[in-house]
């Protein structure tokens, strides 16, 4: 009982915590106040979701969060001076937000209860694949068509970001993001190895605990940024066919086991019966390779003019 | 009230507040911000859905918390594209402005 | 036995938070970057450290502890970079006149 107020306390003070940087970040008058209000309201949504039971959603969270955090501080510099809506539109763009809010709300509190679940349903024949994460089970089993568009979406957000650059350039190196000192410098030379293994750790333990490729290709972009920020890794060109290789080589595997379904089991996406496992885990490596490059290019931008010498 | 529906509710501010920041604030930055939140809204109310359908022994539904782990990612990918796309236009201005500055002196700022 | 284990818990975690109650405190009140850099530090190394020894005892298993204590290694010495970047920031700000 007392464990109950406990965590009925935590969960209070832990919402009013998320809602109160989150209007900071709304009504922040200085951009950069505002990202730095939206980066701890990233650190905190990622204590929500552990407190929701999803230990998974909560790795993503706080690991696309740090990744987040370099962009958008980089894009603070870049704020608009553009006046917000003046006062009486304000006012009634709030009360139409509040209307809306306070619908879901009902909506939310009118739920059934006990609520309804097919949860039962949905995880029962996950054990034919001997992975004991059943997020990582649904993400590469009914939801694979899910996770394959989304390789291609994360894909096509890369090219798009490559197609902003000059012409002459498309094919040349990002601007280096480097900016050395000894302290970074050390930061950058002892921390990749540990960042990999552990990367490497969240991938394997992924079939059967919190973890996958998600969040160990989102450590690898980090761990990768890290380098080319101490200035001990030049950013790689674009044009590299290698590099482009290895960025559609995720998404060209999933698509090829895909097809490959409609020969052996018979359907697009279907794994042929005891090849599940090892399918998943050529997969599973496969993308995280390609996504932890397409996070990392996103991340560095489109090419640009060498700085000339 | 079960800690799920306090976190639903949260959601539902969040969702609110995310809406207001995208419609009141003119700067492109403060909008990308904004929807993020507003998304974050969203992805919660998923958690919401998923932890109320806990059942089999598991913490929550798995098939929401995989919605969502995809949804962060994919909301990652645009937000990355929004802010490279913010950069080239400020960089493309500030050239107009400079060619403007250069053809009729002080007034164009 | 395990009670006193938890004592010992519940002490440590507790002046743990009295570290890091310090450290925010100091972080809003004190004036300068430096100075704040300082306060921060205490609640980093101190209060963390102390927090992660509190709960080693809960993890249940020798690699659980020994996962803590690397979070705790990994935080001290992310906290050390950033507060040497932080401060040859400041320093560079106000030893030359340069922006």
């Amino acid at each position: 009982m007392r464990a109950g107020m406990m965590n009925a306390s935590l969960d209070a003070v832990l919402v009013v915590t998320l809602l109160a940087v989150a209007l900071f970040s709304v009504l922040a008058r200085q951009a950069r106040a505002a990202v730095i209000g939206f980066i701890a309201f990233g650190l905190l949504l990622a204590l929500a979701w552990v407190r929701l039971g999803a230990v998974d959603v909560a790795l993503t969270e706080a690991a696309i969060g740090a990744l987040t955090a370099p962009l958008l501080l980089g894009a603070s510099a870049f704020a608009g001076t553009e006046k917000p809506a003046s006062p009486p539109l304000r006012l009634a763009l709030a009360a139409l937000c509040a209307l809306i809010a306070g619908t879901l709300a009902v909506i939310v509190l009118a739920a059934p209860e006990p609520a309804p679940s097919l949860a039962m349903q949905a995880v029962a024949p996950l054990g034919a694949l001997d992975l004991g994460n059943a997020v990582t089970a649904v993400l590469l089993a009914y939801r694979a068509l899910d996770t394959l568009l989304e390789t291609v979406v994360v894909l096509l957000a890369l090219i798009g970001i490559w197609s902003l650059a000059h012409d002459e350039n498309w094919r040349d190196a990002p601007a280096s993001p480097a900016a050395p000192s000894p302290p970074l410098d050390l930061l950058a030379r002892v921390l990749p190895p540990v960042g990999l293994v552990v990367a490497m750790h969240l991938l394997w333990v992924g079939a059967d605990a919190p973890g996958g490729k998600f969040q160990a290709a989102t450590l690898i972009a980090a761990m990768g940024l890290l380098l080319m920020m101490a200035g001990l890794t030049p950013p790689p060109a674009l044009g590299d066919a290698r590099l482009r290789a290895l960025v559609v080589a995720g998404p060209a595997v999933f698509l090829a086991i895909g097809l490959a379904g409609f020969l052996f089991p018979g359907s697009f996406l279907a794994y042929p019966d005891g090849w599940a496992k090892p399918l998943i885990i050529v997969i599973e490596m496969a993308l995280t390779v390609s996504i932890a490059l397409m996070l990392l290019l996103m991340l560095l931008g489109p090419g640009a003019r060498k700085p000339s010498a | 009230m079960t800690g799920a529906s306090l976190f639903g509710l949260a959601a539902c501010v969040l969702i609110g507040l995310g809406l207001y920041g995208v419609l009141a604030h003119a700067a492109p930055l403060r909008r990308v911000l904004s929807f993020n939140l507003l998304g974050a809204g969203v992805f919660l109310l998923f958690g919401v859905a998923a932890r109320r359908g806990a059942a089999a022994g598991l913490p929550g539904d798995p098939v929401p918390q995989a919605l969502v782990i995809t949804g962060i990612v994919v909301a990652f990918a645009a937000t990355a594209l929004a802010l490279m796309l913010l950069r080239r236009l400020t960089a493309l201005r500030a050239a107009e402005r400079a060619a403007d500055g250069l053809r009729d002196d002080p007034k164009g700022r | 036995m395990s009670v006193l284990i938890d004592l010992f818990t519940l002490m440590a975690v507790g002046s743990g938070l009295l570290f890091f109650l310090a450290g925010t405190i100091g972080l809003l009140r004190f004036p300068d970057a430096l100075s704040r850099l300082h306060a921060l530090t205490k609640a980093d190394n101190l209060g963390l450290g102390l927090i992660v020894l509190g709960l080693m005892p809960q993890a249940g298993s020798a690699l659980g502890a020994l996962k803590l204590l690397v979070i705790w290694l990994l935080a001290l010495f992310a906290g050390a970079v950033a507060s040497q970047m932080i401060a040859r920031l400041v320093q560079g700000g106000r030893g030359c006149g340069r922006g």
